[in-house]
Parts: C-alpha cells; sequence; structure tokens
C-alpha cells in the first residue's frame, strides 16, 4: 500500500480522488499495521469525519475474526483504505457506509488477498450521495493459487439524492484458485417515489420520509458493530442534513 | 366534509377525470363503482396527491380547505386517509416505527403532543386486534413477505391508528378471501362508521357493500359520474353490468 510518489489520477486506486487534497496531504503517513494472531479476535468501527486519509494493513493469521466497520462522513475529501491478507481459514467482515453531499468526495478503497486456503470475506457498503458529492468504492478480491476453498462475498449498494451525485462502484475479482465461492453484487439507484409517496400518504413530511427510507438502506452495515448504537446515531444525523 | 366540483385530472397528458362532482358530508359512506379504465384509482389519487397526477380543471374542498394546494402529508395530516389498492412494500422499515412516526408527524401538525411508545403501543395493540392480525406482523418490514389479504388488512389496522375523517379506499375488497373480506368489512365499520366521520369506497363489486353499507352509490365511467343513487343501484349494476346502466 506504501506508495513513494505522489499518486495521479492515471494510478487506479486513486482514479476519482481529489489529487489536490491527496497533495496537500503529502507525504502520507505510514499506514497502521494491525497483525491479528493465528486465533484471534479484532473488532473495530472507524468513523471518518474530518477529512482524512487513512490507510490500514491488516493481517489475519490462521483462524484469526476480525469485524471492521467503517462510516465515512467527514470533510471535503475523505478516504479510508485497507489492505487485507486472510491466511487459513480467516474471517473478514467488513460493514461500511459513506454519506455525503455538498462537493464531498468520500472514497473506500479495499484490497482483501485470500493468501491461504478456507478463507472467508464479507463486504457490505452502502453510500448515500446528494448535491454534487461523489462516492466511490473500489474493492479488489484477490485469491491466491493455493487459497482452494475461498468464500468471499462483496455486495456494494449506492443511492443517490440528486441527479448531480455521483457513485462509483468497482468490484473486482483476482482468481488464482479453481475451488472458490466469489459472489459481488453492486447496484446503484435513487429513492422509489412510490414508497416514498406512501411514506408521506401517512403523514410524514417529505423530508423525514426520505430520512427513513435511508435509515434502512444503511441499516445492517453495523450490525454487530461493538458501538453500533453510536455509529446508527452519527448516520442517522448526517442523513438527516442531507435530506 | 369533501366537496369535488368539475374535476379534471391529466395522467402524463393523458385526460382521465372529466368534470367530476361528488359531494360528501360527515357520516355517510359513498361507493364509486365503474368499470376498469373508468378512472376510479385516479381519482383516489388526485386527493391522495400523488405525483404526476395532473389537475387541469375544478376543484376539491375537504372541510372548506383547497385539498389540491396541499402537500400529501398535510392532506394525511387534516385528516384524510388514502387505502392503496396496491400498498407498498418498505424493506427495512417496521411497520411499528412508521406508523408511530406517521401518527406523531401527524399530531405535530395539529399541535398535540406526541404519543409516547407504550401509549402507541397499546394503541396497534387495540387495532391490530379489530382487523385479527398478529402484532408481530405489525413489528415486520411495512408490507414485506405479506400476502395480498394481509397488506389489505395492514391498511385497516393503519387507518384504525391514525384515526382519519375521511377515508378513500381504493378497492381494499380486491385480494381479499370471504373471511378476510368480512374482518376488513367489520373492521371499516368499528373504525369509520361515526357520525363525525366518512368514507368513499372505491369498488368492481356489490361483495364489500354486503358489508358496509353505503349510503350512497355513484357509477364512474369514463372519468365523470353518471349515475348515483341508494344502495339498490350497487345490486342493479351486479344484475345489469356497467354497461346496461352506464349506457
Amino acid at each position: 500500500m506504501t506508495i513513494a510518489t505522489l499518486p495521479t489520477r492515471r494510478d487506479e486506486a486513486w482514479r476519482y480522488s481529489d489529487i489536490d487534497a491527496v497533495t496537500a496531504a503529502w507525504p502520507l503517513p505510514a499506514p497502521e499495521s494491525i497483525i491479528v494472531p493465528a486465533g484471534g479476535k479484532f473488532a473495530r468501527a472507524i468513523v471518518q469525519d474530518a477529512g482524512d486519509i487513512r490507510q490500514i494493513e491488516l493481517v489475519l493469521g490462521k483462524g484469526a475474526v476480525a469485524h471492521l466497520h467503517v462510516l465515512n462522513i467527514g470533510g471535503a475529501y475523505g478516504r479510508i483504505e485497507l489492505a487485507v491478507t486472510l491466511h487459513e481459514g480467516a474471517d473478514f467482515r467488513f460493514g461500511a457506509a459513506q454519506i455525503g453531499g455538498g462537493e464531498q468526495n468520500l472514497e473506500i478503497v479495499t484490497t482483501v488477498t485470500h493468501a491461504e486456503p478456507g478463507a472467508t470475506s464479507r463486504q457490505v457498503v452502502r453510500s448515500v450521495l446528494g448535491g454534487t458529492a461523489t462516492g466511490t468504492y473500489l474493492g479488489k478480491v484477490a485469491v491466491a493459487r493455493d487459497a482452494q476453498q475461498t468464500d468471499s462475498e462483496q455486495d456494494v449498494k449506492a443511492m443517490l439524492l440528486d441527479r448531480s451525485a455521483t457513485a462509483n462502484a468497482k468490484p473486482e475479482l483476482e482468481i488464482f484458485a479453481d475451488d472458490v465461492k466469489c459472489a459481488h453484487g453492486c447496484a446503484i439507484g435513487e429513492l422509489d417515489a412510490m414508497a416514498l409517496y406512501y411514506l408521506q400518504s401517512r403523514g410524514l413530511p417529505p423530508a423525514e420520509a426520505k430520512k427513513i427510507l435511508l435509515q434502512a438502506f444503511v441499516a445492517g452495515v453495523f450490525d454487530g458493530a461493538e458501538d453500533e448504537e453510536r455509529l446508527q446515531a452519527l448516520a442517522l444525523a448526517k442523513l438527516g442534513e442531507l435530506v | 366534509m369533501l366537496k369535488i366540483e368539475n374535476l379534471h385530472a391529466t395522467v402524463a397528458d393523458k385526460p382521465i377525470l372529466k368534470g367530476l362532482s361528488l359531494s360528501i358530508n360527515a357520516g355517510e359512506i359513498h361507493a364509486i363503482m365503474g368499470p376498469n379504465g373508468a378512472g376510479k384509482s385516479t381519482l383516489s389519487y388526485v386527493l391522495g396527491g400523488r405525483p404526476g397526477y395532473e389537475v387541469t380543471e375544478g376543484s376539491a374542498t375537504f372541510d372548506g380547505q383547497d385539498l389540491l394546494d396541499m402537500d400529501p402529508h398535510e392532506r394525511a395530516a387534516a385528516g384524510l386517509f388514502l387505502g392503496f389498492q396496491y400498498p407498498v412494500e418498505i424493506p427495512g422499515v417496521s411497520n411499528v416505527q412508521f406508523l408511530r412516526e406517521s401518527l406523531n408527524a401527524q399530531r405535530k401538525a395539529r399541535g398535540q403532543e406526541p404519543l409516547s411508545g407504550g401509549d402507541f403501543l397499546k394503541l396497534a395493540r387495540e387495532k391490530a386486534g379489530l382487523l385479527r392480525m398478529d402484532m408481530d406482523m405489525l413489528k415486520r418490514p411495512v408490507n414485506v413477505g405479506f400476502s395480498g389479504g394481509e397488506k389489505k388488512r395492514n391498511e385497516m389496522v393503519q387507518m384504525g391508528i391514525l384515526d382519519p375523517k375521511l377515508a378513500i379506499l381504493d378497492e381494499t375488497d380486491s385480494g381479499l378471501d370471504i373471511d378476510a373480506l368480512r374482518v376488513v368489512g367489520d373492521g371499516i365499520n368499528a373504525i369509520m362508521r361515526r357520525p363525525d366521520k366518512a368514507v368513499l369506497l372505491i369498488t368492481h363489486y356489490q361483495r364489500l357493500l354486503d358489508y358496509v353499507q353505503p349510503d350512497f352509490v355513484h357509477v364512474l365511467a369514463a372519468g365523470r359520474i353518471v349515475k348515483s343513487g341508494g344502495p339498490e343501484l350497487a345490486l342493479e349494476l351486479e344484475r345489469e353490468g356497467y354497461a346496461e346502466i352506464a349506457a
């Protein structure tokens, strides 16, 4: 992940980035390194609310389990970048929401490497974007040649509140083993007009109706997070600003 | 309570309602019957303020207020309830959360205090019982995985909880089996048959009217009311068909 030279938009992982903001923050600090030993357990929730570029390298030893939850909401440019390496039988769960309005540019970039057999990874990412905001998810799953019985899943959805907002989503698979299960689903849409009308017909003002639908859209991402309530509350407050 | 005069409305620039007039007073139950494509559902959506349904001429007032000038949520707070022909499924939003927030939004708009969680659940339990709906279903996401009949029952539970002055029920009888029809009919009577309330039932068939007896029956054809009468008109329609009566 460590890069020596300032990235440009020609670099795939920085293609939609705010290069001016990256330049201003350059040089980036070394990525945070987290190593979960064999059989270990790790859980963390990250709230990016100040326009940071956060890079994390996570290595899961044999049979280790990690639950990572991310709420990416703050600053003009906010980027969370993960490089995860899974050893035999490790289990990685990732739940993320990025919610942006105005001119915000928010990114989640993940590379999950299944280096050895029998590891599982589950990524659920929800983006809600209004104004002229941009939200990007670039997610690469790499499966090494002998990483048989890999089970990986990417579930990526984005909701655009305005026609001027942009969502980029790129699940990417690079598979060198032949006995693997790698699922990925990706959808970008807008709020269902009939559902909105139905809620309003029962007395909910338009902003409340939108908020309740968006809350449902991001719900589930933070299931099982250690401070689930705080994450939900922060997400809801941010959604309230957008509707 | 509801006064519609010479209402013209279009959907995607196509004229559907062509000079519809109707007056409903408190304490009355009206039924509108008519063939497919007559404009029955369009009438309910125009009165409910659904986007895309454009009024081009005429007026509709609700308790003296210009109904057509109000947003959908304002109509609800003023006491209008629309029972949907096809209730919408909303994954991830529980019935109780949605209804409590809806009711409290209405109460706020009327300058009333919000209902507490406990009081709301008590009310919801009472109304669900009236419609013989399991409380567990009220805790599930709105209409998700509900059968056609369960969705219609859920509409009536919502009506009971929101306690409107005027209910416009668009083919609430469709998709109901015989037993469910009776439960829903009894529910409508229990909730809405009061001197200060009124109902506009939109239906194809006479059968719901066996349980909810209307004071007035109107025949809607080609965007206008072509005939009005008492309950006997519904029986006549059932016997003779729309073609005969609307001609």
